[in-house]
């Protein structure tokens, strides 16, 4: 059979990451250190694990209606509004997902169609270009730059508009830049896209990951509410990566819509993460504090030691990574991270990996051992030392 | 202070210049505060956690639950005292309840430590009565568990 003229074109378009390559290498090493996966090292804290085997011991094992147990989109809206000021309706406005990701595909498969264009920042997270193509869209890819600590200004923006544009992402606070977007930054963006058509996508998935500031959503804006969908989840504030639990809340029109592709594709969430993460919003708040407190530690200590290193980096106010320049030791990222890995045993993921706009830089991530980003330091100093 | 303490509470293995850049502070003010607290027996000291049922060592510990009689204008300092004298006690606590101290001891057999309660601790001056515990297998000290965790299984994905 010719499996290429039976399967979709545009599927068929969409190139797997280049980064496999690197983690097939890394895969074969065993004693290596690998500041590349960006997920929290910490295990689920247990009262959230014991709830969800308490809701096995109970035989919920059930689906759930299709937007999520209604206790969870309540708890979901109280803790929206608790800690970010954000009002949703959790009967038609919240719909609990397969992870944030989910709620991506959910938000570009109901706005897009064909050939209307998608703008993404980046270097971002790598899903938002391919979820866009696969939806029939175009991703219209935006550099941001170092300069201005890879956030998105409203004169970027204003000039990757188009007619066609759909829809802007903003993934902030932003994996693998360590970028936020402040109040400020969000009222330019907003000032442009007043008046347009233009829908937001706000990833929000590591809005607790915000380190000496408070993280603010574009949907606290004045007037920009009705056109943004926010995408949410537990996996990173709570460390449930693999719960897949996630959540999207939007005007009514635009969720009835994602609803309905979530109800047909996926029918429910997983019941078992959906009481776990009951409990994680019920009494978890303590535990984003401890988690966030250890990370900003390891955040400070692994920026210090790049910029001692003369990899210079901002700080990074968001998220669980840095993203130091490599410039200075004038090899391309693919280069530096590949012959660190080969030679140092050391995992950094290259900035090209991130699309358009990362070359020079690497994503270093610090969730992860104290001992071990040490380890990686002094294995970097070493490195710098070889290649001069 | 308090950060510099959380976090040597943690891990008392941080360098001064790891603890400087996570608590913010220079590497001479962290040594200073260091000092200070160590001085001012805040900080007792740095000891590791062993797990000696892992090593060809032998080892028992006893919780000693001990009731005695208070000291007037001493309460039970006193006695509290010549009972942490001695090498064999680990750790000496005054308690509310049903009875008075609770003391941890640690010999190499069991020989060993009753031998300890019945012929120091028992027979001092002040102690009416003495009820030994021997810890049969230790799960979880300072937060830090004894058991191998298995990691899961995993191929790595990009995220």
């Amino acid at each position: 059979m010719n499996y290429q003229t039976i399967l979709n074109k545009r599927i068929q378009a969409v190139k797997p990451s280049g980064i496999r390559k690197f983690f097939d290498i890394l895969e074969e090493m065993n004693d290596a250190i690998s500041l590349g996966i960006g997920e929290p090292d910490f295990v689920t804290p247990w009262h959230i694990r014991d709830a969800g085997i308490y809701s096995l011991e109970k035989g919920y094992t059930k689906y759930t209606g299709n937007a999520g147990l209604m206790d969870l989109r309540r708890e979901i809206a109280n803790y929206l509004a608790r800690r970010f000021d954000l009002h949703y309706d959790p009967k038609g406005e919240i719909v609990v997902t397969v992870g944030g990701s989910e709620a991506l595909n959910l938000a570009l498969s109901c706005l897009l169609e064909a050939g209307e264009e998608v703008i993404i920042p980046t270097p971002s997270f790598v899903c938002y270009g391919p979820l866009t193509e696969m939806a029939g869209g175009v991703p219209v890819y935006l550099q941001l730059k170092a300069e201005n600590q890879f956030r998105l200004t409203a004169q970027e923006l204003k000039s990757a508009i188009t007619p066609k544009t759909k829809a802007l992402v903003l993934p902030f606070p932003c994996n693998p830049t360590g970028g936020v977007m402040e109040r400020a930054d969000l009222e330019a963006i907003a000032a442009v896209l007043e008046g347009t058509d233009i829908m937001v996508i706000s990833d929000e998935i590591y809005a607790e990951l915000t380190y000496g500031q408070k993280h603010v959503s574009i949907a606290n804006l004045p007037g920009m509410r009705e056109r943004t969908i926010l995408v949410n989840g537990f996996s990173k504030s709570h460390a449930m990566t693999g719960w897949r639990m996630g959540y999207t809340c939007g005007p009514q029109p635009v969720i009835k819509q994602m609803l309905k592709l979530h109800q047909f594709g996926i029918m429910s969430a997983p019941t078992t993460s959906q009481y776990a993460a009951i409990e994680a919003l019920k009494n978890g708040d303590g535990d984003i504090e401890k988690m966030r407190a250890e990370y900003d530690g390891r955040r400070r200590y692994l920026v210090d030691g790049l910029n001692r290193l003369g990899l210079h980096c901002f700080e990074p106010k968001g998220a669980f990574y840095a993203f130091p320049d490599l410039r200075s030791t004038g090899m391309s990222s693919d280069d530096f991270c590949e012959q660190f890995l080969r030679t140092q045993r050391v995992a950094i993921i290259p900035g090209t990996a991130f699309g358009p706009g990362g070359e020079g830089f690497a994503r270093v991530c610090y969730a992860t051992a104290m001992k071990d980003i040490a380890e990686a330091l002094v294995r970097l100093e070493r490195f710098l030392d070889a290649i001069k | 202070m308090l950060k510099l303490l959380q976090l040597l509470e943690e891990d008392c293995t941080l360098t001064d210049s790891q603890l400087a850049a996570m608590a913010d502070l220079s590497v001479e003010e962290v040594a200073q505060q260091r000092k200070a607290l160590e001085e001012d027996r805040v900080i007792l000291g740095y000891k590791a956690i062993v797990d000696w049922d892992r090593t060809q060592r032998e080892a028992v510990t006893a919780l000693i639950e001990v009731r005695v009689t208070p000291q007037r204008g001493e309460g039970f300092d006193r006695v509290a005292q010549r009972i942490y004298q001695y090498d064999e006690v680990e750790s000496v606590y005054l308690m509310s309840g049903a009875y008075d101290l609770t003391v941890i001891i640690s010999g190499r057999t069991l020989k060993e430590v009753a031998q300890f309660v019945g012929e120091k601790l028992a027979t001092i001056e002040d102690v009416t009565g003495t009820a030994t515990h021997f810890i049969l297998k230790k799960y979880k000290e300072k937060h830090l568990i004894f058991e191998r965790q298995e990691p899961q299984e995993r191929e790595l994905i990009f995220v």
